[in-house]
């Protein structure tokens, strides 16, 4: 099994670390895992976004060109993203940032209130958890469990109050789909 | 499985140096590459060596010039344009016959260019890039665990062969974050040969001299034949490349660094709809698979170049395939990077074209 994925959105949305938290869950797992991220110009004020491949063969090419699954945390990456989706492919949207809604027929697609979720929770800051926590139930690509462990190893300087809120956003995520 | 920790590439391979018995970086910030001073400044104390931003890269690669002169492990890193300030540095540590270490984390050109991933710098890497007759051997690393690995087998070369060795890597390889394995032990310096030439005192012995000159009628001339045995050498001994699905390739991509995995995707996907396609993957870009190509050249029937650069390599390949079989061209220059779809694609046109 191999999963590409392209997780997008503004700078400041989590969008890095939710790719390297896939990363480092998937390597937990003994999968191989490759994670790329866009750098430079293309952050400032706009949009980041970045590619995650795991797979349970060596992963040949880190450059996702169409996703298997894609996650967009904001309208513009939906507009940018959204046509580059393999066909019968998976898309989570954001459905509290994005108003628009996706137009493919051929792909599977999921709404989560994303940032609904992570303000109830007490931070928009972590709607890329919710976000996580949906990707996780729906493609089984990693688990709910090593998504958490993961999310300590890459925000290992965060304390232990973060780290929980952390692991309920995730868990909310996982539970819209395995509710 | 040993241990995993996930590193990005410019980490990888700043760690990898000091593991290798690295004490001497000098660097001046550029991007795709901040990352390798970055995490020298923080984890060189530890090792006991010097780290040092200097004022220029000219500045850094001379002051590599005298840390290997004094007979210590040197490195420096910068992207392409900070590579070519340096040219004047390298040649004069080629003439001096000197070893150190230079990764190049090449960004788009030319000028001041992008930041995005190029592999554009493979003349300058591969035919010397500075004045004289000299070569350096230019290593190509395609993933986080080879930047780890790689300044290790550059410092032994360097150090075999007197000279200095490019790793010529892209702000992918930079960038990109993979599950990366110890896979050697931390080397003490204080365990190596001693060398021979190296300035560090001349009391009770005759004095050294270190220079890149030789103004007396004729001896330029002999010493650089003799450098070129040293080449020679290299080229004999030092070749070293990957192959992929290459047992009954009919069709033979030649691709590097980043490239290189785009084109196993490719491969994979030739594979999948039944085409006999293979891989070969330069590691050393000098000394070049001649051989390996030459061998090749009786029984494939197109060989596809893939690089991030408007046709370099591309004549390496071929100089050795001198005609005898059809070469095509995907190029990416600029910044852009191939897709295992594209390649796909272009492939079915060149063969369609046959």
């Amino acid at each position: 099994m191999t999963n590409e994925i392209i997780i997008a959105g503004f700078g400041g949305q989590g969008i890095i670390s939710a790719g390297m938290i896939i990363a480092q869950a998937g390597m937990s797992e003994g999968r191989y895992v490759t994670f790329f991220p866009s750098y430079g110009a293309e952050m400032r004020g706009g949009t980041a976004n970045c590619s995650v491949v795991v797979s349970d063969e060596e992963v040949a090419s880190p450059v996702v060109d169409r996703p298997d699954t894609l996650m967009v945390m904001n309208e513009p990456s939906l507009i940018r993203f959204e046509p580059r989706v393999k066909e019968n492919g998976i898309l989570f949207f954001n459905q509290t940032l994005i108003k628009s809604r996706p137009k493919r027929k051929d792909i599977k697609i999921y709404p989560v209130e994303a940032n609904l979720i992570a303000e109830e929770l007490g931070s928009g800051r972590i709607a890329n958890m919710v976000m996580l926590g949906a990707f996780a139930a729906v493609t089984k690509t990693v688990d709910l469990d090593s998504l958490k462990a993961a999310q300590r190893v890459i925000f290992k300087k965060a304390d232990e109050k973060m780290h929980r809120l952390n692991d309920q956003a995730l868990e909310r995520g996982y539970k819209l789909i395995n509710g | 499985m040993s241990e995993r920790y996930l590193f990005r590439g410019n980490h990888a391979i700043a760690e990898g140096a000091m593991r290798a018995g690295c004490r001497f970086f000098a660097g001046y910030p550029i991007t795709p590459q901040n990352e390798i001073p970055e995490y020298f400044s923080a984890r060189m104390p530890d090792y006991g060596g010097v780290f040092l931003q200097t004022e220029s890269e000219i500045a850094a690669i001379n002051m590599l010039f005298g840390a290997s002169a004094a007979g210590v492990r040197a490195m420096t890193t910068s992207s392409s344009p900070g590579i070519s300030l340096m040219q004047e540095g390298i040649s004069y540590s080629c003439g001096a016959d000197l070893p150190m270490v230079i990764a190049n984390v090449v960004r788009g050109g030319p000028g001041l260019g992008n930041i995005a991933p190029a592999q554009s710098d493979y003349f300058q890497a591969t035919r010397g890039g500075g004045h004289g007759d000299y070569r350096t051997p230019v290593l190509a690393p395609n993933s986080v665990q080879e930047m780890f690995e790689f300044p290790k087998l550059a410092f032994e070369l360097a150090e075999r062969y007197r000279t200095p060795v490019i790793i010529l890597a892209d702000g992918l390889l930079g960038q990109m974050i993979e599950p990366l394995e110890y896979t050697f032990d931390p080397v003490d310096p204080k365990t190596l040969p001693k060398k021979d030439y190296i300035l560090d005192g001349c009391k009770g012995r005759e004095r050294r001299v270190i220079r890149s000159y030789d103004l007396r009628p004729g001896y330029l001339e002999k010493l650089n034949f003799e450098r070129i045995k040293k080449y020679q050498k290299i080229e004999a001994e030092e070749v070293r490349y990957e192959t992929d699905h290459l047992d009954d390739a009919e069709f033979v991509i030649i691709a590097y660094g980043t490239c290189s995995r785009v084109a196993k995707a490719a491969v994979r996907l030739a594979r999948n709809n039944g085409v006999k396609m293979g891989l070969l993957r330069p590691i050393t870009l000098w000394p070049f698979p001649k051989k390996m190509i030459e061998e090749l050249t009786g029984k494939t029937r197109l060989f596809i170049v893939v690089e991030m650069s408007m046709g370099q390599m591309i004549e390496d390949v071929e100089l050795v395939v001198k005609g005898k079989a059809p070469v095509r061209l995907i190029p990416h220059p600029g910044g852009g990077i191939p897709t295992a779809r594209e390649i796909w694609e272009r492939f079915q046109q060149f063969r369609e074209e046959l």
